[in-house]
């Protein structure tokens, strides 16, 4: 009836996972508790649960990433304390078979449902705006493609309360994670949650590239776009090609699992490093999926805050694309000791120190765009300097590992580790963190805490060193990753130092989420009344912070690059910007809220759910529900609301009000 | 922005890069085309993980001994078909002519049909000879690649009936017509695909 | 609203005349057939170097790809159609190299990799 789900599956026997399910639980409970009581529901559901609105779907991508970053860090504060206690023969406080499922979630959390979400909503949020239009090309797809991303973090957090999680290392590899040697529920929750959010996340990749290529302003060229867009562009082309091949993998790995088939298996065949080939062809075109919006990110920000269009727009944009099609060639780079002959390694060994070439142009870029200006010491551009001297030094650990013989002693090395969170940190993290501050007062209509900001950076930035720096003399002292002990006891000093970076960094997610309820309670001081509180040079910041959900009254026509900069020079502009948007008002249209999201993604809850645990009929359940929503939206013809003249009058009398205040 | 404005900025002089948002036909229409592509995709997956473990028959049968020539022809024979009758099909959707918008694309459900029908009664003998997808890595990719493509037939043929549900209670609206657009690319693609694993599964057989 | 429509550049195929598209059906299906004949011919005779069959067959079927998507998809190369061919390229790119990409890696290194007793059996 219930399938192999038994209520031996809650692990009543661990202390640690009961007290977190408890207080989640109760924490979640009371927030359902408040909104009823509150009778915030209506309003939750149409301003948010059901919106298709582009900006309301990109807040709640950060929403998510941010409560997911909690939870993979608290992953990181676990194994750093374990390693800290863990030398000599000491056995530290997390058995091996807890330790391995706490590295396999955080490597998974992390780039799943912490960086893929910031990044795409940061895109989500930015990209239409930039380009002049009013939504991205599918409304309501976009709202599946968070909500399916939602029903995957759920999953994921399920298996902590009910079963366990994989104990693979985030990417699974066979044989282990075949069903002889993990026979649990564990690689079926990875598996189960990262094809639902997959398939969300490849038809983001569809929207936000058809967005980019079909909907721009009226004379905006591609080469008037602003680089965030490009970078955006070259991103979700990214995701679009590289997606399918991890859901094609996955999907053999799951038919191995299920159905007994024998692609990666030991026996009858089976090539387990088939699934590492492939793998890795969808996992390098990953990384640069997350980093090119962060690259876009930085681009933004340095041309506002020096106050200098950016240098060598077109040089830019190539480098982008270099990477978009280079990212497809190096992937071998992960396996260069699995046993390949010297050519087909040197081959791979050159591509990857290519393709550190297109970055190094956007690095010069960035610095000459910053020379000469004069620059605006901002938390984004405080968080753009720490990334730009802390990536170039990960940039050169792998350029370093490139070399096939020295990826020989270093591969899955703790210097490794200490390669990826450096270029990761450094460029995802500090990318995101940077546009964050950076849109937040278009976003919300005030800008948060300037202090608290460069705090947080701070945090992170010796955060950072204090924790890696350690890692990459223990990786080339000999020690390993994803290991529980070790015996050297001359490595725990170092781990004691990495373990001080760790918590403070996480004083900087502590201080993330303080500076949100400070800038949230002194927001009418900080209100940004005029939209551009940043002098800003692109599209966005000609418009109310925050924008109307029509975006734009008057759709934007666009002559050159930085369009609003060019805007606020001439004198026509100048004559524009003071005065309201010229009458007549017409009506506009507008999506309408639409539920099919959140349906879609409980149908997917239900039906993964009842996948991993072989509950077969809740699983035909979930299909059919899946099936009946889809036809509900094929039959759906009232798709538009109309925004009367009147008030779109009523919002620009107010916006133009406001802006004399400032 | 008047009428005529749109019409002068819509003008053959003006790139289409800078021309404004596309209308929803052509950004729909895109929209799928990389759907497809992506689709395309999961297939060179499969297509790669079938000709690397092609060989890996673990001492069970290959595919020279287990594929009929035959049989295959005819299934290519009525997927071609029913790519033409699908065309056919389209073209009276753009003129809104509704039986012969029923006729055609019932001949393409019968030939998908057909087709399903070939292939589920290959699948079937192999099963029931001991040549099913768990005996050996060969023969699990065979399985895998064939018969996605022929889920994918399946839903195909499911998305038919339902368009011509649509037909039947909404009319020829834009969204109609976008939607059989749509499922035109989807089909052809389909065809395209099979190309590829003809060649590749049953007359590169060894 | 037929030239709005036309003027913005279309998904493949969407903006050609009817009766222009129906004689491209026909003109395709008559090359499918040839190619399709082709190729079961190729694969069954006796008059073509064995080494040659897997090339032509390549060759015929690649040829047949083109065939549907000129005749059938009506992909050109139309400065209309540059986004849609632009990224078919792409998807063909990706495709190419995660087939031959693959089959390169994992020949290397099922050869390099193999169990010394059958390598010994391979020299004997």
């Amino acid at each position: 009836m219930f399938g192999r789900l038994t209520w031996a599956a809650i692990p009543f026997d661990v202390p640690i996972v009961m007290w977190v399910s408890a207080v989640v639980g109760a924490g979640i409970l009371a927030i359902l508790l408040l909104v009823t009581v509150k009778g915030w529901w209506p309003y939750l559901w149409r301003e948010w649960i059901t919106s298709v609105d582009h900006k309301r779907i990109g807040a709640m991508y950060m929403i998510l990433a941010l409560v997911m970053l909690v939870r993979g860090f608290s992953d990181a504060i676990m194994m750093r304390s374990q390693l800290a206690l863990a030398a000599g023969g000491a056995p530290g406080y997390l058995p091996p078979e807890h330790y391995d499922q706490i590295f396999s979630a955080h490597g998974t959390i992390m780039i799943f449902f912490v960086a893929m979400p910031f990044v795409v909503g940061l895109m989500n949020f930015a990209v239409p705006l930039q380009l002049g239009v009013r939504d991205v090309a599918f409304p309501v797809l976009n709202s599946v493609s968070f909500w399916l991303t939602a029903a995957g973090v759920l999953l994921v957090n399920l298996s902590l309360f009910v079963g366990e999680f994989a104990r693979t290392g985030w990417l699974a590899y066979p044989p282990l994670s075949e069903i002889a040697y993990s026979p649990g529920v564990g690689v079926d929750y990875y598996l189960w949650s990262l094809q639902i959010s997959g398939f969300g996340t490849l038809l983001s990749g569809i929207n936000l590239t058809t967005t980019i290529l079909k909907l721009r302003a009226r004379g905006m060229g591609y080469s008037r776009m602003p680089v965030f867009c490009w970078t955006a562009l070259a991103s979700n082309l990214l995701i679009v090609a590289a997606f399918p091949i991890l859901t094609a993998t996955f999907a053999m790995l799951l038919l191995d699992r299920y159905c007994g088939f024998h692609f990666f298996t030991n026996d009858l065949g089976g090539n387990p490093m088939m699934y590492v080939n492939l793998i890795w062809i969808w996992g390098h075109p990953e990384v640069y999926i997350l980093v090119l919006p962060a690259f876009g990110v930085f681009s933004e920000v340095v041309a506002t805050f020096a106050g200098k269009p950016l240098f060598g727009y077109r040089s830019m944009v190539m480098a982008t694309m270099a990477i978009c099609v280079l990212s497809f060639m190096v992937w071998l780079h992960h396996f260069f000791t699995m046993g390949a002959g010297a050519d087909v390694n040197a081959f791979f060994g050159v591509a990857t120190m290519i393709i550190a070439v297109p970055t190094g142009v956007k690095i010069f870029n960035w610095l000459f765009t910053l020379y000469g200006g004069r620059i605006h010491f901002t938390v984004p551009i405080y968080w753009t300097l720490g990334f730009m001297v802390t990536f170039v030094f990960g940039g050169m650990t792998g350029v370093l590992m490139a070399l096939p013989p020295v990826d020989f002693i270093l591969h899955n090395s703790l210097f490794l580790v200490a390669h990826f969170h450096n270029t990761a940190i450094a460029g995802v993290v500090f990318g995101v963190m940077a546009g964050y501050s950076y849109w937040f007062p278009k976003a919300f209509g005030f800008k948060l805490n300037e202090r608290i900001g460069k705090a947080i950076f701070w945090c992170w930035f010796f955060g950072f060193y204090l924790a890696f720096v350690p890692l990459y003399v223990l990786g080339l002292m000999g020690a390993t990753r994803r290991m529980q002990h070790y015996p050297d006891v001359h490595w725990q000093p170092l781990m004691l130092v990495a373990l001080g970076g760790a918590v403070l960094i996480f004083t900087g997610i502590i201080l993330t989420v303080v500076q949100l309820v400070v800038s949230i309670r002194a927001r009418d001081r900080n209100r940004d009344l005029t939209g551009d509180p940043w002098n800003g040079r692109t599209l966005e910041w000609s418009i109310p912070s925050p924008p109307p959900a029509w975006n734009f009254t008057l759709l934007p026509e666009v002559e050159r690059t930085d369009a609003f900069w060019a805007a606020k020079q001439s004198a026509a502009g100048q004559q524009r910007n003071a005065a309201a948007t010229p009458q007549p008002y017409t009506s506009l249209q507008v999506p309408k809220n639409n539920p099919t999201g959140i349906f879609t993604a409980v149908c997917a809850v239900v039906l993964g759910f009842a996948l991993i645990w072989h509950i077969w009929w809740l699983a035909v359940l979930g299909l059919l529900g899946s099936i009946a929503v889809l036809l509900m939206q094929a039959w759906r013809t009232d798709t538009e609301v109309v925004i009367p003249a009147e008030e779109i009058a009523r919002f620009e009398r107010e916006y133009a009000l406001k802006r004399t205040l400032a | 922005m008047s009428a005529t404005g749109e019409a002068l900025a819509r003008s053959a002089e003006i790139p289409l890069s800078l021309r404004g948002p596309a209308p929803t036909r052509s950004v729909a229409g895109f929209g799928f085309w990389l759907f497809l592509l992506s689709d395309i995709v999961i297939f060179a997956a499969l297509f790669a993980t079938y000709a690397v473990l092609s060989g890996e028959t673990a001492g069970g049968p290959t595919g020279a001994m287990l594929f009929e020539k035959r049989h295959v022809f005819i299934e290519t024979a009525c997927l071609l078909a029913s790519s033409v009758t699908c065309g056919f099909g389209s073209l009276a959707v753009q003129r809104a002519d509704t039986p012969s918008v029923y006729f055609w694309m019932m001949l393409t459900f019968v030939l998908g049909a057909v087709f399903l029908g070939l292939e589920g009664s290959e699948f079937g003998g192999l099963l029931a000879a001991g040549a099913g997808p768990t005996r050996s890595a060969f023969l699990s990719a065979f399985f895998t690649l064939v018969g996605t493509h022929g889920l994918h037939v399946s839903i195909g043929l499911a998305w038919l009936i339902v368009m011509l549900l649509q037909v039947a209670t909404l009319g020829f609206q834009p969204m109609v017509g976008r939607r059989f657009f749509c499922f035109a690319l989807f089909w052809h693609v389909l065809d395209i695909v099979w190309i590829g694993v003809f060649t590749i599964v049953y007359l590169g057989a060894h | 609203m037929n030239a709005q429509v036309e003027a913005q550049g279309e998904a493949p195929g969407a903006h050609l005349k009817t009766h222009g598209t129906r004689r491209s059906y026909l003109i395709g299906l008559g090359y499918a057939v040839i190619l399709t004949l082709a190729s079961f011919w190729a694969s069954s005779t006796d008059l073509i170097y064995p080494s040659g069959v897997p090339i032509l067959l390549a060759v015929l079927a690649i040829a047949q790809m083109g065939v549907h998507l000129v005749f059938f998809l009506h992909i050109s190369s139309a400065s209309d159609q540059t986004n849609n061919f632009l990224a078919l390229a792409f998807g063909i790119f990706v495709v190419g190299l995660t087939v031959f990409g693959s089959l390169i890696i994992m020949t290397n290194l099922n050869h390099a990799m193999m169990p010394m007793d059958r390598l010994m059996q391979m020299q004997r």
